[in-house]
């Protein structure tokens, strides 16, 4: 068993009060979490066995407040240049999935030097026509399962659906995953299309993209449209079947094989 | 230009705006939607009331120059009134400025009475007077000759305002943010079960379940006045909405509706508070005005 511990790192001042979570030994690991909040699961304790992992919460989770204080895109990237100093971080492979996936590109973008790896599992900041990213924030929790599991009645998909028994401990389960929610589409609103198209050419580190291809929520599509769009890098992608939105859970022994295997070699 | 067009007669409703236009339509993040209208309304007050020329350098809009004119004829401006639909952070903005707090729920006055005593008491923790006049409510009404009469020309109106235009996918009640934390606290720990609030229960109610559950006053004249006293003393409420065009209520019918509220019921409810509160709320213009046509 993995033993997270919280750090507590003061920035801009200690006007800002991030939170991460972090466990494991080895070269530095930042995990930037998806819409919903973050979940460490299997995949980040696998992780962990080879790496030093930091998982921030994104501003406002940790201290509701801190949102007010990140108006912009800009400001949230910043956001991350000063944790990673107040972490200790030089250069970190950097994984992101969904929201954080966007968030990890722009950082790597903006400020290659700084993201030694990069690993984008289904990551926003696109937009298709065609292929329209589905609006998470107004999605009743059944059409939500159905977009981001493949197998949306099994047992990975159920146990990561099950809610609080406890009323009390259910309330604050929801308060956080709305809040959660309310604070990352500050910066998505209304699409998911925020000039990533015009920056994500100055990423330098070598690239990984992860794809379930029964993603419904952010189709396979995009994985094109992420590789073609890193010019100035290596990409390997590796579209997993079997596998939705959430493929750190439906496949968590193949997406950690091939995510140590990547930042390892 | 209202005002001045009116004589100085305008009251300005400020709503922040339900989600699903606000964020679902016109695009505006739900978490910066209440800053972002209160900075906005900083800068109309600013326009109204400030005489030199001045720019605007706000965190969602700058103006290089503000130049209203013509300014508003009420001084310092027109009274401000906050249609709100319960949430606790628009109660302190209202305190805060002293102004009129209009709870605007569709469904009706019963529903309405654990909100606006929560109202009251926020009221009295920010040290404020009870003045009923700090407080509106929007009520349903539907007033006819008689009892049977008004079930006649009003039940399929009353269903069709409920049924068709009240229909709203839960999922675009209140786009996450749209609460500040504090007020999605509040109601999340309000809710029995922590499970969202059940909507539609609505949906195969005759005239009278709307009339008991006081969704819609309704009645003859003497009913409805017995009604809307009851309700407006158990909300405390000095200022009333009227929603007199319910659903699909033709042109005839509403005409009748107004014009049966105005002649039959208004009179014995218009001054219920006025033996002990002012309205500071009201325009003066329309003090005398409405003094003088109802006396």
């Amino acid at each position: 068993m993995v033993t997270v511990e919280e750090k507590f790192p003061k920035i801009r001042e200690g006007l800002l009060h991030p939170k991460v979570l972090t466990a494991g030994e080895g070269p530095p690991v930042v995990f930037l979490h998806g819409a919903g909040g973050l979940r460490w699961g299997g995949f980040l304790d696998d992780l962990a066995s080879d790496f030093t992992v930091y998982a921030p919460l994104h501003p406002g989770l940790h201290d509701p407040d801190d949102i007010r204080r990140v108006d912009t895109l800009w400001d949230l990237v910043l956001y991350h240049y000063d944790l990673f100093d107040a972490l200790g971080l030089k250069s970190p492979a950097v994984i992101g999935h969904s929201y954080g996936g966007m968030l990890a590109a722009e950082i790597a973008a903006t400020n290659p030097h700084i993201v030694s790896k990069l690993v984008l599992m289904n990551p926003i900041g696109f937009w298709l026509d065609e292929h329209p990213v589905l609006d998470w924030t107004a999605m009743s929790p059944e059409a939500l399962v159905k977009a981001i599991f493949a197998d949306p009645e099994g047992d990975i998909a159920k146990e990561y659906l099950q809610v609080p028994e406890n009323e009390e401990e259910f309330k604050d389960f929801t308060i956080a995953r709305t809040w959660a929610i309310a604070c990352t589409s500050k910066f998505t609103w209304p699409i998911p299309d925020k000039g990533l198209k015009n920056r994500i050419y100055r990423v330098s580190a070598p690239s990984l993209l992860v794809w379930g291809k029964q993603d419904a929520l952010v189709p396979p599509e995009y994985a094109k449209e992420f590789s073609d769009r890193l010019v100035n890098t290596t990409v390997r992608t590796e579209i997993l079947d079997g596998a939705g939105h959430m493929p750190q859970f439906e496949h968590r022994e193949k997406v950690s094989r091939l995510v140590r295997k990547f930042l390892l070699e | 230009m209202l005002d001045c067009i009116s004589g100085g007669r305008l009251i300005a409703g400020m709503p922040l705006g339900t989600s699903a236009d606000a964020n679902f339509s016109y695009g505006i993040p739900p978490i910066v939607q209440r800053e972002r209208y209160r900075e906005a309304h900083d800068l109309i007050v600013d326009a109204w009331t400030r005489d030199e020329m001045f720019a605007f350098n706000g965190k969602y809009t700058q103006l290089r120059y503000v130049n209203v004119w013509p300014k508003p004829i009420q001084k310092p401006h027109p009274p401000i009134w906050v249609p709100g639909g319960g949430s606790s952070s628009t109660w302190d903005f209202v305190c805060e400025k002293n102004y009129c707090y209009c709870y605007l729920s569709y469904y009706g006055n019963i529903f309405a009475t654990k909100i606006m005593q929560r109202f009251w008491e926020r009221v009295e923790q920010n040290g404020l007077d009870a003045n009923p006049y700090r407080a509106g409510f929007l009520q349903l009404v539907a007033v006819s000759e008689t009892d049977e009469q008004a079930e006649k020309d009003y039940e399929k109106h009353i269903q069709y305002f409920f049924n068709k235009c009240m229909a709203v996918a839960p999922e675009f009640q209140a786009a996450p943010g749209y609460q500040d934390y504090r007020s999605l606290v509040t109601r999340i720990k309000q809710l029995s079960g922590g499970r969202a609030e059940q909507t539609g229960q609505w949906r195969d109610w005759k005239f009278k379940d709307f009339v008991d559950n006081q969704y819609v006053i309704s009645g003859g004249p003497a009913s409805v006045v017995d009604q809307l006293k009851d309700a407006v003393k158990r909300l405390r409420v000095g200022n009333l909405m009227v929603l007199l065009h319910i659903g699909s209520m033709p042109h005839e019918l509403t005409l009748k509706n107004i014009e049966m509220f105005s002649k039959e019921v208004l009179p014995h409810v218009h001054d219920m508070w006025d033996d002990e509160w002012e309205n500071h709320w009201w325009p003066e213009k329309l003090k005398t005005k409405a003094a003088a046509a109802v006396g």
